[in-house]
């Protein structure tokens, strides 16, 4: 019978199966930021050992850095966090990508446009959006603190073998849909949870003809359905992609990587535990209405009515729908946004910034509308600069910001205040993730574009 | 000192909210401290659910009521039966750390996310999962009684309802079984293995 590429990579990677117990698994390369890497040092401390191969660790801050400025972090607990990391690394010999430098940005947006990951790598990180990284056909899963411990002490982690699944997307997405829309569409037909246990790889035609940074925005959201990691093999595309990258192999070294790196793809025979398949005609522009990623939409549709649903399913609607405040059967097209935030690990690519330049060239931003967008790495801003996307989005009314997780999550200045709506490309609506009691709609770069202009939810199919 | 696991008999907290997701079991703010202090973490466990924006308890939440409120111990609140999915979203171990820190040792549910799973056996705290309708027959109990007590043999694997004597077994690897009731950690069996793993990088030709 025949592999899954998950299988195939995960198999290369096995120093041993522990007896009635999980697999040693070797890690290629560790990347740690510094939320959840401190405590992660102090047990290397307490226990007296270096880092076991430093090499293969590549560290940076993000969550806590400002976008306005980067001179400073006013907060002394962001400051203190930011600034340990930068010890750590200094004293266990760690790269480091300091905040404001040009190699920095959001780890899950440097890593992949340094070349830093590369197809058949095992790749981990303290942080569930290392499921991105999978797009360049790695295996990249989110890890916890104790894990970052472990690979820092010894490059292993302790796992149980995920069981697989295959999505197929095939097909051609209507004019308006990008990748976001895909994974907002999967998320919403699989539930928050349709994936927890499973390792998914994305396949079809629809993804074949994805970019790379359509398919990092789909890797990217796989945990959001509980998988901890979402694999696409590598083709020409990837090749494209990470040639000549600064921490990509060079001359007769890619020549050789690439060819190995062609046997990157799941056997014709391979059987997964779970397979599934979607049609790209199927899928609109998504929003979503609710306090969780799978509570999703075509923009112009409506709400769920309460009397589809089963019991626990009212409850978790009407929870989430107060602290919406929208209503059952409500079309929320037209409805105002005070905040819109293009960027995140999700959608702060330069790609993302195109399709939102494309949008709003030429128009102006809605009054009233406060708008962040800020690049996902120093790569991209600089990028957006080279292209001259940050003069149209100028002329727009729009000002481009510096690298950070920004208004993602409540950890640095763009927080959203209480009560006000914002529509955002970044990956999680959960209650309070972008500051307490703010109320987060998710969409496409160009969904949200769409509504910057408007100041009310828009379809971009309609601009 | 970790508290080795053999038998937990202990009455129950019931979190009867699914898809919990760890931003709610710590607010992400609580995120940037580099502590490692257990009390600092419990007293953020479901913080902005317990506690309304100036600080004050939400008397409604289930861990204010009086019948839950008391702080976990011997044979007392111990045990969290939770909803479904528990634990989803981010990796934040954050959130493991605050379920042990507020003295949870045990949380039982028909579903955790994957990673977070991981990080409550790296905690001490058992994840035991249990058919859906286990799940729901334990939230009955203990709402209707919340003297009602739950007893979790880790030597035997399972898990009863004292009140109504259903019983169920629930998954734990030989390993990791080994790890609670041994108080061993993951990190000691992958530092007691280094030359295995030198071995497995100079047959890889990987080691820079």
């Amino acid at each position: 019978m025949g592999k899954t590429l998950f299988d195939k990579i995960w198999d290369k990677h096995v120093v041993q199966n522990v007896e009635d117990g999980p697999t040693q698994l070797y890690i290629d390369r560790l990347y740690a930021h510094e939320v959840t890497s401190p405590q992660a040092f102090d047990t290397l401390r307490d226990k007296g050992i270096r880092a076991f191969r430093p090499q293969k660790v590549v560290a940076m801050p993000d969550h806590n850095t400002p976008s306005d400025q980067q001179e400073r972090i006013d907060d002394p607990v962001g400051r203190r966090q930011v600034e340990t990391l930068k010890n750590n690394c200094e004293e266990f010999g760690i790269r480091h990508f300091d905040m404001g430098t040009h190699d920095n940005g959001i780890i899950h947006v440097v890593g992949p446009e340094k070349g830093l990951s590369l197809p058949g790598m095992t790749i981990v990180c303290g942080d569930s959006h290392t499921s991105t990284h999978g797009a360049v056909g790695a295996i990249a899963m989110g890890i916890g603190t104790s894990e970052v411990a472990q690979v820092l002490a010894s490059q292993c982690i302790l796992q149980s073998k995920p069981r697989t699944m295959r999505i197929n997307i095939e097909g051609e997405l209507q004019r308006g849909v990008v990748a976001k829309d895909v994974a907002l569409y999967i998320m919403a037909r699989m539930t928050t949870s349709g994936a927890t246990g499973y390792a998914v790889e994305y396949a079809g035609s629809t993804v074949r003809n994805m970019s790379m940074e359509g398919r990092l925005t789909l890797s990217n959201l796989s945990i959001e359905m509980g998988s901890r990691a979402g694999i696409i093999a590598p083709d020409e595309t990837t090749f494209e992609y990470l040639k000549g990258r600064e921490y990509a192999p060079k001359g007769r070294d890619w020549d050789a990587a690439v060819e190995e790196w062609r046997l990157l793809r799941s056997d014709e025979d391979a059987v997964f535990d779970k397979e599934v398949t979607f049609r790209a005609e199927d899928i609109a522009p998504r929003i979503t209405y609710g306090t969780n990623p799978g509570a999703g939409i075509a923009v112009d549709g409506t709400v769920p009515a309460m009397d589809e649903m089963s019991e626990a399913e009212q409850v978790q609607l009407r929870d989430m729908l107060e602290y919406m405040q929208f209503e059952p059967g409500q079309r929320l097209e037209g409805h105002p946004v005070d905040y819109i935030f293009l960027g995140a690990c999700t959608n702060g690519r330069i790609e993302d910034f195109r399709a939102f330049a494309s949008v709003v060239k030429g128009r102006k931003k809605a009054d009233g509308v406060v708008a962040w967008l800020v690049p996902g790495s120093w790569q991209v801003r600089d990028q957006i600069v080279a292209e001259g996307l940050d003069k149209v989005l100028e002329e727009a009314g729009f000002e481009v910001r510096l690298p950070s997780c920004s208004s993602c999550l409540a950890m640095n200045p763009d927080k959203v205040p209480a009560g006000k709506l914002a529509i955002s490309t970044s990956n999680r609506n959960f209650v309070g993730r972008q500051g307490p009691g703010a109320r987060t709609i998710l969409a496409s770069p160009l969904t949200v574009a769409a509504s910057a202009i408007t100041g009310v939810i828009t379809d971009p199919r309609k601009m | 000192m970790r508290e080795k696991f053999d038998i937990i008999q202990s009455t129950c907290i019931p979190i009867e909210i699914d898809n919990n997701n760890t931003d709610n079991i710590i607010p992400a703010r609580y995120l940037a401290f580099t502590t490692r202090d257990p009390k600092f973490y419990g007293e953020a466990f479901m913080h902005d659910l317990r506690y309304d924006a100036e600080g004050r308890p939400v008397e409604s939440f289930v861990m204010n009521r009086p019948e839950y409120s008391e702080a976990p111990r011997k044979g007392v609140h111990e045990i969290i039966i939770g909803g479904q999915n528990w634990g989803s979203g981010s990796s934040r171990e954050h959130a493991a750390w605050a379920i042990a820190g507020y003295g949870v040792r045990v949380v039982i549910s028909n579903s955790f996310a994957d990673i977070h799973r991981n990080n409550l056996l790296n905690c001490f705290v058992l994840p035991v999962t249990v058919s859906r309708e286990m799940q729901l027959e334990l939230f009955e109990t203990v709402k209707a009684d919340p003297q009602s007590q739950v007893l979790v043999d880790v030597p035997g694997q399972t898990v009863t309802n004292l009140a109504t004597g259903h019983s169920e077994s629930f998954p734990l690897n030989g390993y990791k079984k080994y790890c609670l009731m041994n108080g061993f950690d993951d990190i000691d069996f992958l530092l007691d293995n280094k030359q295995r793993i030198i071995e497995w990088e100079s047959r890889q030709g990987t080691s820079r």
